[in-house]
């Protein structure tokens, strides 16, 4: 689940970004009749067809994934847990819907008309995030539903469930994570090729566009994460603990970066600031941090685990703060020149900020969910007991893993030589038509 | 009727909507597969892209859509019908993968040879995708998933008589909605010999599945008791309603009437889905989990009526929309070669 679900989730800010910058080059093209603003757009959206394909059937794997890796859980909580995800259903409708009327309605559609007909797939794509974020959400702090002594849900709140207390700060991360994300994907695709010297206007304005969307969200990241690492020190204390490796509750606690516990809870390595973490968490370094020994050592993750997250949490902050420096220093400097930074090393810099954004992607996922351990509902269910216990399970896995693999190995082929296709000066064309021997 | 009933009864009408409208993008890739050599299957092929390519997306979601309903609303059967059916519901879960990326990438590939490799995962799957799912439902009606989120037996529960039909009759009904509608679009597309070529086809899979639904009514009567009963009963009006859609639609096939065959056609295969809703109910898992007894609390109920009725002001329009442009030609590429051969013309809008 966590493979499959860690795969889809890059292409998730494709789908949800790139749609948006697509329609700024569109925009750009209609407004000032910008023919390269217009082959940009047009080529970005015949490779989101793609990166939504595949979007699309990873998605379904995940749905099915509920159902073969988690009955118990769904059987148990679905009358709660599925209601976000039955919203989201109508977003992935509408998304896939526009989507097929943008990309296959170029030259028949008034340019307006094709205009008009991306922003839904826009609209779409931020409620679809909000959605599933909403049921992950409630997976870390789980509301809106009444049990019965025998541990069964006997009555719902949609809007309880819906807007649980992780909610607004997991959904408003995520969005913008999807941003600064697929910004700097596309706009390291462009770094690439402006360091290997195609600078001509066209790339120069896919590069402009893309990092420009990135360059807004990365600062505002900052501020959001923030905000998030406050409600979690809030809300959910133990998750918290296992980020900032506090073993016992204490006040004055440093932020230690780097660094690990042993298997006695004792901090080893790293560098340590002092009273950092609590100044961070209360604005008083006499803040007090609970420790993890605060609950019972069945229902925290172990230290294993917890030196999972603390990871994690370094390389998510690390990298955030490496892009945010970048996008402040682009936008200094095109405040003061209208230019590009003149030196090579902040387009290499950009070429490494999309692998850099996917991973601190991933890295956040890793905190959120490693720190949940050992529960799959906090403090309601635990991932033993929502498991199954089919033994087919390894082969469904391996197989998964494999066709996942070839896949994205294929999406990879297949881009590339479409790029390829265009750089020749030809449009990909896709006539499915061998012309010798039989399939 | 209750609101448990009327979840169900939305659930229904929408897989009836992807059996019909997902089902007829299976079938465009059962006859891909079976479009012959290269040479031979390449303007078939072509008009099977070109149909196809603007809507799928769109029809798969129905399934997620039912999914969702059906772990939403029905949590503890759909937890027993994944426990139970795990291996057909895996082999499902794969095909959707390599037939939606197989068809995504085949299409903008340049080079022949890669194309077949992802033309041929996408014929495959489609014909594996819709059998595995109707095996699901023939070891759903059977009575062969236990109610209580508990497992049944992973073999017999997909291998049995109601199930093997189900599936081949999944693949028929696939291959004959695809066919009536891709001899209409070939009408439409003024391909008129491709008429004649899906025309053909689609009688030939329509007697097939008409005779593959008389071969299961006869094994359901020792396999799915419940079922069976009520198929002669309740549901005898649908039954003989799908029979008659059936023949009107090969009739007005073998005149040559394309376009008025498909709403027959399509009347006969929904009339198959409600007619097992119909003779299904009160159950959903038959004969141990009725509706009643498997829903999810009011609170949940409600929500998801909400949904779907947010889905209908908005989905529906939408829906509309895109059948509309696509039927109207609206929704075609330039620069994507219908007729399939002439796709290495240079661009006429390069900007750079
Ligand atoms: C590009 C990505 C990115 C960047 C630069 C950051 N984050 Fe993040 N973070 C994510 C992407 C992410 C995420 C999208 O992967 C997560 C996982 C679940 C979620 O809602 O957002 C996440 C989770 C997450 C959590 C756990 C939330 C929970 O479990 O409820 C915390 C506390 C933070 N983040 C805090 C921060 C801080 C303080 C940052 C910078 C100063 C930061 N993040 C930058
Ligand atoms: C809506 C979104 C998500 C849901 C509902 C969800 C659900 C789950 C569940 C049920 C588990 C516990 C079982 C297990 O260990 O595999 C889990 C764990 C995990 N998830 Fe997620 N997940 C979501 C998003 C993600 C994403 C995007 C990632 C990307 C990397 C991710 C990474 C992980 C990891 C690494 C674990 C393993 C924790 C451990 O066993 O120590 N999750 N998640
Ligand atoms: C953090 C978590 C997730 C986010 C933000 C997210 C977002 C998205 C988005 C934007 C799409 C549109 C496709 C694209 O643009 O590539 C998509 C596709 C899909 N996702 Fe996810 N997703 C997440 C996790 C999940 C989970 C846990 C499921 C499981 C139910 C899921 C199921 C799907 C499905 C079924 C599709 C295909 C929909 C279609 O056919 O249009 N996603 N997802």
């Amino acid at each position: 689940m966590a493979f499959t679900l860690g795969v889809h989730i890059i292409l998730v800010p494709l789908g949800v970004a790139w749609a948006f910058m697509i329609l700024v080059a569109e925009r750009k093209a209609i407004k000032h009749d910008d023919a390269d603003a217009r082959l940009l757009a047009r080529r970005w959206s015949k490779v989101l067809a793609v990166t939504f394909a595949v979007g699309a059937v990873t998605g379904t794997v995940l749905t099915f994934e509920f159902g073969l890796l988690w009955p118990r859980f769904m059987g148990r909580f679905g009358d709660a847990f599925g209601i976000p995800f039955a919203i989201e259903g109508l977003f992935f409708f509408l998304e896939a819907i526009f989507l097929a009327i943008y990309i296959y309605g170029w030259d028949r559609l008034s340019p307006r008309a094709h205009f008009w007909s991306g922003v839904p797939m826009v609209v779409a794509g931020i409620g679809g995030t909000a959605s599933v974020i909403a049921a992950n959400a409630w997976m870390n702090q789980p509301s809106g539903f009444t049990l019965n002594a025998a541990g069964k849900i006997v009555e719902v709140d949609p809007l309880g469930v819906i807007f649980n207390r992780a909610f607004p700060y997991e959904a408003l991360h995520m969005l913008v994570a999807a941003y600064l994300v697929g910004g700097f994907m596309i706009a390291s695709v462009y770094a690439v090729a402006m360091l290997r010297g195609r600078r001509d206007r066209y790339h120069r304005l896919g590069f402009l566009i893309a990092f420009s969307v990135a360059a807004v969200a990365a600062p505002l990241q900052m501020v959001v994460g923030d905000t998030v690492a406050r409600a979690v020190y809030r809300d959910d204390p133990v998750k918290f603990a296992a980020i900032e490796l506090v073993n016992r509750t204490e006040r004055n606690a440093p932020e230690v970066i780097g660094g690990y516990l042993d298997d006695q809870g004792r901090v080893h390595g790293g560098i340590k600031i002092p009273g950092l973490a609590s100044l961070l968490s209360g604005y008083s370094t006499n803040t007090k941090i609970v420790g993890l020994t605060s609950v019972p050592a069945r229902d925290r993750p172990t230290y294993a685990q917890v030196n999972t997250v603390h990871l994690a949490w370094d390389v998510m902050i690390g990298i955030g703060s490496a892009l945010a420096a970048l996008s402040a220093w682009f936008g200094f400097v095109w405040w003061r020149k209208r230019d590009l930074p003149k030196t090579p090393w902040f387009l290499r810099a950009a070429a490494v900020a999309g692998v850099a954004g996917v991973v601190a992607m991933e890295a956040g996922w890793v905190v959120t969910e490693v720190g949940r351990q050992p529960w799959i509902v906090r403090n309601f269910m635990r991932v033993e007991d929502a498991a199954t216990t089919d033994h087919g399970v390894w082969i469904t896995f391996v197989v998964i893993v494999a066709v996942y693999a070839a896949v994205a190995f294929a999406t990879v082929l297949v881009i590339r030589s479409m790029t390829r296709r265009w750089r020749a000066g030809e449009e990909t064309s896709g006539p499915y038509a061998p012309t010798s021997g039989a399939p | 009727m209750s609101l448990a009933d009327a979840t169900a009864l939305v659930l229904f009408l929408a897989i009836s909507i992807y059996a019909v409208f997902g089902g007829a993008d299976f079938g465009a890739g059962f006859w891909d597969l079976f479009a012959g050599g290269a040479e031979r299957g390449r303007r078939p092929r072509a008009l099977i892209e070109h149909a196809i390519g603007p809507v799928w997306e769109a029809n798969h979601v129905w399934l997620i859509f039912c999914l969702v309903v059906l772990w939403t609303a029905f949590a503890e059967t759909f937890a027993s019908i994944f426990l139970t059916l795990f291996v057909p519901l895996s082999i499902a879960a794969l095909g959707i993968v390599l037939r939606g990326s197989g068809f995504a990438f085949r299409k903008v590939v340049p080079e022949v040879s890669r194309q077949r490799i992802y033309g041929a995962a996408f014929a495959v799957s489609s014909v594996i995708v819709p059998f595995s799912l109707g095996a699901v439902v023939g070891g759903i009606v059977s009575g062969r998933v236990p109610a209580g989120a508990t497992a049944g037996d992973p073999v017999s529960s997909w291998i049995n008589g109601s199930s093997i039909v189900g599936g081949l009759l999944a693949v028929a009904v696939c291959a004959y909605l695809a066919a009536v509608f891709l001899a209409h679009d070939a009408h439409r597309l003024g391909e008129e010999d491709l008429v004649g070529y899906f025309r053909r086809r689609a009688i030939g899979a329509g007697v097939v599945a008409g005779g593959l639904a008389l071969v299961g009514y006869l094994v359901l009567a020792g396999d799915a008791t419940h079922l069976h009963e009520h198929l002669g009963d309740r549901a005898f009006p649908l039954v003989i309603g799908s029979a008659l859609a059936g023949l009107i639609a090969l009739a007005l096939l073998f005149r040559g009437s394309v376009r008025a065959a498909r709403g027959f056609a399509v009347a006969a295969v929904a009339s198959v889905v409600w007619g097992w809703g119909v003779a299904q109910w009160p159950y959903l898992l038959p004969t141990s989990l009725t509706i009643e007894a498997g829903a999810a609390p009011h609170g949940t109920l409600v929500a998801l009526v909400v949904v779907t009725v947010a889905a209908v002001v908005l989905i529906g329009p939408s829906l509309v929309l895109l059948y509309v442009l696509d039927q109207r030609n609206a929704l075609e590429l330039d620069d994507s070669a219908a007729s399939g051969d002439q796709g290495r013309e240079p661009a006429t809008s390069t900007g750079n």
